[in-house]
């Protein structure tokens, strides 16, 4: 491991003594904790007992939901404020964009995620750049993973054809989701990431409606420092 | 952070004689209080929740050592270093090494309570780097000289628009704001400048996920999300405590951080990240750091309120506590108010520092009855008053005062007798109204309310005159 508390000189192999103070510290603390715990050493049967635990993904209480999950997801989206379109095909999408643009009276020029460059954009007069954003583009375009029906939350998984700053940094954030990909809880969710994706991405951000604050006084204001607007096309 | 904790009374009154705080606090009360009232509502099973996150931290604190060792190995493997800190020094140390290490300037703060402990801006701005504090609370407090949080997390709660409008005003240069929405607006085009600058992005966390080696992070602003996604090198800075075993861990106690805290379901954002940023991904931190800091926290594991360490900072303590809601955060001189830091600030910075913190409690039970992870705090503040009285740290009048009471107790012929004077007396000084005003040697009682006096005899005179006539 390399050890930043201590940098090696640029070239020079890293010595011994050099290292040994972040290893004291990770020496000192464990010890400290085992110390505590009235253990003496590492303890390979805690260990195992550990990795069995971790290995059965134990599920704790959750609130009952009703079989429509479609219908709690759109209640609970709406709560959390943000806006929904629902469209029967993924055709639809571009002129659901307009429209939706055009009654917030937001220029239609978006910054989206690679899978949307085959929609027909140009005949619905949306401008779609196929590239990451900095936070020149007012809209921003992703689709995300899942959804979760118990708090009306979009699920996006971070990679190299889905930028993180597209969801974060213009001023409106439209998320495509897929209506057949509503899951329950979000325990669903994470059950769903490892069966598709083996492990974790960089990122999970899940967002559930626009950034906010009430640090002033305790009174919700939209916009913090993210989107001031989240709306959902559901697709199917 | 300086430690104030021994001006504690000092601190207290002044707070209850500041007009504008306390038409502040009063503003304020009640709010998270009612919201969370309605959340717990949403969960079908509120109480067996509780009982499954208290058995959630609980083993992973029975079994911290195997835990932490098991985060680790998974952190690391996915590309991030795990580093130790023993004090918070040690902690800032670490960050300015990777400051130095990778030649950052800017670092941008999404918040963190562990940060507080170490004060790392003040490291951070002493060696030359620019902070910059991105949740709007933190930003408020920062902008005014490192004003200290009051409420950990809502750490500006006990400033009113004005004040802030002001300040703004003061430090940005622009005609003041009159309305939230504009002084929030104001904050995010400074703000906005600095996420884009920033190369070092530094956060809390309010999980750490032992089976993938993540952290978690639970903001509404946004601000630990851009914190994390825009600067090329992220340092997480935590408590080795905040440990969870896996995901669905995370899910359950989750449910009950944001419904106790300020009464959602969910916050807007909910951010795991895991390792440095893969090949062709554009956004994304290119080094993760964990700083895992001590500092205290081995301590409390092995004393008698180690369940403290059980806590996920949700706030609902203070936010049900009367004391806190009265003399605001500020009165408790360091980090955590409110009941959990009169727990553990004890342990963290030595019980002869904070003797006051312990007794600053009615024990009325309200934190116990709405802590998520059903620490029993009333609990665990008597026994550091037990403490206190084992190692000879109350005044002597009050020392002297329960031996004296001790030895009366252990002679009933001379008890009785000296409380058959002392209700006579009593009666006597509650005059016609039966009102005493003004106790002698213990003012404090009446000095903002009179004590209704006794009728003029005791129960053991009453009890036996009933026996005799029946």
């Amino acid at each position: 491991m390399s050890a930043p508390a201590r940098p090696p000189e640029r070239g020079a192999k890293q010595s011994p003594e050099r290292a040994q103070p972040a290893n004291r510290a990770r020496d000192n603390i464990l010890g400290r904790v085992r110390q505590a715990l009235g253990k003496t050493g590492p303890d390979p049967t805690a260990r195992e007992a550990a990795l069995a635990h971790i290995a059965t993904h134990p599920i704790g209480p959750r609130p009952a939901l009703p079989a429509d999950l479609r219908q709690r997801f759109l209640e609970n989206a709406a709560k959390l404020e943000s806006s929904v379109d629902q469209l029967a095909r993924r055709e639809e999408i571009p002129r659901a964009v307009a429209r939706y643009l055009t009654g917030i009276g937001v220029p239609p020029r978006a910054s989206g995620w690679p899978e949307f460059a085959d929609l027909p954009w140009g005949e619905a007069g949306v401008e779609v750049a196929i590239r990451p954003t900095q936070g020149q583009d007012p809209v921003g375009l992703t689709s995300v993973f899942c959804a979760i029906a118990e708090t009306g939350t979009v699920v996006v998984l971070a990679g190299p054809e889905a930028p993180t700053g597209t969801l974060l940094l213009p001023d409106t954030h439209i998320a495509v989701v897929d209506g057949s990909r509503i899951v329950a809880s979000m325990e669903d969710a994470f059950v769903l990431i490892r069966k598709e994706r083996g492990s974790l991405p960089r990122a999970v951000n899940m967002v559930s409606g626009p950034s906010r604050t009430g640090d002033i006084e305790q009174t919700i204001v939209l916009g913090a420092h993210g989107p001031f607007r989240v709306h959902l096309l559901i697709v199917g | 952070m300086q430690i104030a904790t021994m001006y504690f009374k000092d601190r207290a009154q002044v707070k209850l004689n500041d007009e504008l705080l306390q038409y502040n606090l009063k503003k304020s009360k009640g709010k998270f209080v009612g919201k969370r009232a309605e959340a717990i509502r949403e969960l079908d099973d509120f109480e067996g929740t509780r009982t499954a996150a208290r058995e959630i931290r609980q083993r992973v604190l029975d079994n911290l050592d195997t835990y932490l060792e098991i985060f680790e190995q998974n952190a690391t493997a996915r590309g991030a270093t795990v580093l130790w800190a023993e004090t918070p020094e040690e902690a800032n140390r670490h960050v300015l090494d990777i400051a130095a290490k990778h030649q950052l300037k800017k670092a941008i703060k999404s918040k963190s309570m562990v940060s507080e402990e170490s004060a790392l801006d003040h490291a951070i701005e002493q060696a030359g780097l620019k902070v910059v504090e991105t949740d709007l609370g933190e930003y408020i407090l920062q902008i005014n000289d490192y004003e200290p949080p009051s409420h950990i997390i809502a750490p500006a709660l006990h400033k009113s628009k004005e004040e802030v409008s002001a300040l703004f005003a003061k430090v940005h240069g622009t005609p003041p704001k009159t309305g939230i929405q504009e002084l929030c607006g104001e904050a995010r085009a400074v703000l906005r400048e600095h996420y884009l600058t920033g190369d070092l992005g530094i956060s809390g966390a309010n999980f750490l996920i032992a089976e993938t080696g993540s952290v978690m992070l639970v903001t509404n602003e946004g601000n630990a999300t851009l914190c994390t996604t825009l600067p090329k090198v992220h340092v997480v800075i935590t408590g080795i405590e905040k440990i969870v075993p896996t995901l669905e861990e995370a899910s359950t106690l989750l449910r009950l951080l944001t419904r106790s805290a300020t009464g959602q379901s969910i916050t807007n954002y909910v951010d795991i990240l895991t390792g440095i940023k893969g090949a062709g991904e554009y956004h994304g931190a290119e080094h993760m750091y964990f700083i895992l800091v001590d500092s205290g926290r081995t301590r409390v594991l092995a004393s008698e309120v180690r369940e403290a360490l059980r806590c996920i900072r949700c706030g609902a303590c203070l936010n049900h506590c009367p004391v806190y809601q009265n003399i605001g955060g500020h009165s408790y001189g360091w980090v955590y108010p409110g009941p959990i830091g009169s727990v553990i600030t004890p342990m963290f910075i030595g019980q002869e520092m904070a003797v006051d913190l312990p007794n600053a409690s009615t024990l009325c039970g309200a934190c116990g009855v709405v802590c998520p992870v059903r620490i029993p705090l009333p609990e665990l503040l008597r026994k550091h008053r037990e403490a206190q009285v084992k190692e000879d740290l109350r005044p002597w009048v009050e020392r002297l005062g329960l031996k004296g009471w001790t030895w009366l107790a252990l002679h009933p012929g001379l008890y009785g007798l000296a409380t058959r004077i002392g209700v006579r007396l009593m009666k006597m000084m509650g005059g016609y109204e039966g009102r005493i005003h003004k106790l002698p040697l213990v003012g404090g009682w009446s000095d903002g309310r009179d004590l209704p006096a006794p009728t003029g005899k005791t129960f053991r005179e009453l009890y036996a005159a009933k026996r005799r006539s029946a």
